[in-house]
């Protein structure tokens, strides 16, 4: 900068005097290029999230609101089919989470071992991953009909007397739960994949030398290697089974009764009745539900990764 | 040994995959292919007569030709929210990559909560409302490409880091503004991860059900996945009308997976082992 203030007195001011300040104020990288986002993202996430927090202490409908305080947590807290919709999306999280990462570790170590058609297999199990969870969530509808359905009646084939599934209240979250480890568990199985993949060749190599046994080289090598791919599966599991929606309404829309509605369906049934206050303190609940287990354990689990 | 208890091992995988993820599969095409009757039943067994074309026709003629409508209507929201987005989300991602300031913070930040913040469900509603969007493929469209910034700026901003920034300096030497830089340049250069996020966010677009439910009621609106419920009903499901309809709508996604399925699996492992 000083080199430009004291411009050559000579006849012939350098060329290349004006371009740096014009350089300097000009980034080649312009904040504009955030904007078009930004305002979509602000206009159609932001303020809603945001607005959520006061319309949830409001009675409103939707150009008018009255305000009520913090009656709407009250009566949310109250009903008891609401507080079954809590335990049950925190059970259903819970399950379908677990289930996804021990089935999918136990898929990806035998899909990645030298067992014929590997590829085929691996596509196989990813392939419900893409499908229509509505369609899916219809099949097995069917398909966990208590006395026709094929998976009773092959049962029946040796001898177990099935479950009334869906029907049954004890069963119904539980079948659901099932149906999406069924449809989710592929997109686990090829993130471990990809993780055992990325262990360098010298561990199993030095580990077969030391003569580690197959559950050796499982504990003490294959699992702390793969943590950040553990991380993401849990993490998303996580968040997939506390926002689900569309596979409990597809296959019981929250009954027999309120057995296994989930917070996400009692937003929407409050919404569907124009309770639009109570549907949005729904709204918040679940909201400080993801983020109190979501945040705290993405620390956790990423600050391990770091210890090592 | 080994190799022959290798073989058994891969036999038992191929018979119980088979079981547990193509059973299903057959399941939906042999009820879409019977007669309603038969499809009633609810049976697994090849259909006696084979009905699936008659079948297919039906269930894109019910009500009025409801589902063709809906496949335009899904098909122009897919087409329109991820081509937005892969432009969109590939600007932030490039400014957010390349100049770090506070602001790259903000952005890190905002795409945290993009990604694990449930979206306010009637807020949304009422801000739809409001600009006069809501009941509207237009609206829908905003909504869809509002939740899917985050993990589009997460894809692109991991493969711009690996764009070397020597390219960008070469490129202002020649005296090419920014806006050519990223177009010109930048942007094409970005070809595979944009497949992939085309592919992911296609497939999730496509298949959406909550959203075109809050944003986009009504029949004449109706997106793919909201049409499988017309042959549901209490007391008479036409069983074989609604597997012919949720065989239609697996039909693009099945194509895609045939094709790109390698794409697909790069995109959604993309990042989860790098952490």
């Amino acid at each position: 900068m000083s080199t430009e203030v004291e411009a050559p007195p000579s006849g012939r001011p350098a060329i290349t005097t004006p371009a740096p300040p014009a350089r300097r104020k000009k980034s080649p990288y312009p904040y504009w290029f955030y904007l078009p986002a930004a305002v979509i993202f602000f206009v159609f996430f932001v303020v809603p999230t945001f607005s959520s927090f006061f319309f949830s202490l409001t009675r409103w409908d939707l150009s008018t609101w009255e305000f009520i305080g913090l009656d709407n947590y009250v009566a949310f807290f109250q009903e008891s089919a609401l507080i079954t919709g809590l335990r049950n999306t925190l059970i259903y999280a819970v399950v379908t989470c677990g289930l996804k990462v021990v089935l999918g570790m136990l898929l990806a170590l035998l899909l990645t071992s030298q067992i014929m058609a590997r590829g085929l297999l691996r596509s196989v199990v990813f392939f419900p991953v893409l499908v229509s969870t509505i369609g899916v969530g219809l099949t097995f509808t069917v398909l966990m009909d208590p006395s026709n359905g094929l998976i009773n009646k092959s049962l029946a084939l040796v001898g177990i007397n099935g479950p009334a599934w869906l029907v049954d209240p004890k069963f119904a979250l539980l079948s659901v739960a099932l149906v999406d480890v069924w449809k989710g568990v592929g997109l686990a199985t090829v993130i471990f994949i990809a993780g055992i993949v990325s262990i360098p060749r010298e561990y199993f190599e030095a580990s077969a030398t030391d003569g580690a046994s197959a559950v050796q080289r499982f504990w003490k090598i294959i699992l702390p290697l793969s943590r950040p791919a553990i991380t993401t599966v849990i993490i998303l599991a996580l968040i997939g089974g506390l926002r689900s929606f569309d596979l409990i309404w597809a296959m019981t829309r929250g009954g027999p009764g309120f057995t296994s509605d989930v917070i996400a369906s009692v937003i929407y049934k409050q919404y569907q009745a124009g309770f639009y206050g109570l549907s949005t303190a729904g709204n918040v609940v679940l909201f400080l539900l993801v983020t109190a287990i979501v945040f705290p354990l993405f620390r956790f689990l990423t600050s391990r990764e770091v210890d090592q | 040994m080994s190799t022959k208890r290798h073989l058994w091992l891969g036999l038992l995988a191929i018979v119980l995959f088979g079981v547990v993820f193509f059973v299903p599969f057959a399941f939906i095409l042999f009820t879409a292919a019977k007669t309603q009757t038969e499809a009633g039943e609810l049976q697994f067994s090849l259909p006696t007569t084979w009905a699936l074309l008659q079948n297919l026709k039906d269930a894109l003629a019910a009500r009025d030709y409801m589902l063709i409508i809906a496949f335009i209507n899904s098909i122009v929201l897919t087409v329109v929210s991820v081509a937005v987005l892969v432009v969109l989300s590939a600007m932030v991602a490039y400014v957010a990559q390349r100049r770090q300031s506070r602001w790259s913070g903000l952005v890190n930040f905002l795409v945290l909560c993009g990604l694990i913040i449930p979206p306010a469900v009637v807020p949304t509603v009422w801000v739809l409302q409001s600009l006069g969007l809501f009941k509207t493929l237009t609206g829908l469209i905003f909504v869809e490409i509002a939740f899917g910034l985050a993990f589009c700026v997460l894809l692109f901003r991991a493969f711009i880091a690996s764009i070397p920034r020597d390219l960008d300096e070469a490129a202002i030497i020649d005296g090419a503004s920014p806006t050519r830089l990223f177009f010109k340049i930048i942007f094409p250069l970005l070809r595979s991860v944009m497949v992939t996020v085309i592919i992911v966010q296609s497939v999730a677009i496509f298949n959406d059900f909550a959203n075109p439910l809050y944003f986009l009621p009504g029949d004449e609106n109706a997106t793919v996945q909201l049409t499988v419920f017309n042959f549901q009903s209490q007391f008479n499901t036409q069983y074989n009308l609604l597997f012919a309809d949720i065989l239609l709508i697996t039909i693009p996604p099945l194509l895609l997976f045939l094709f790109l399925n390698k794409r697909i699996v790069e995109g959604m492992t993309a990042g989860a082992v790098k952490g």
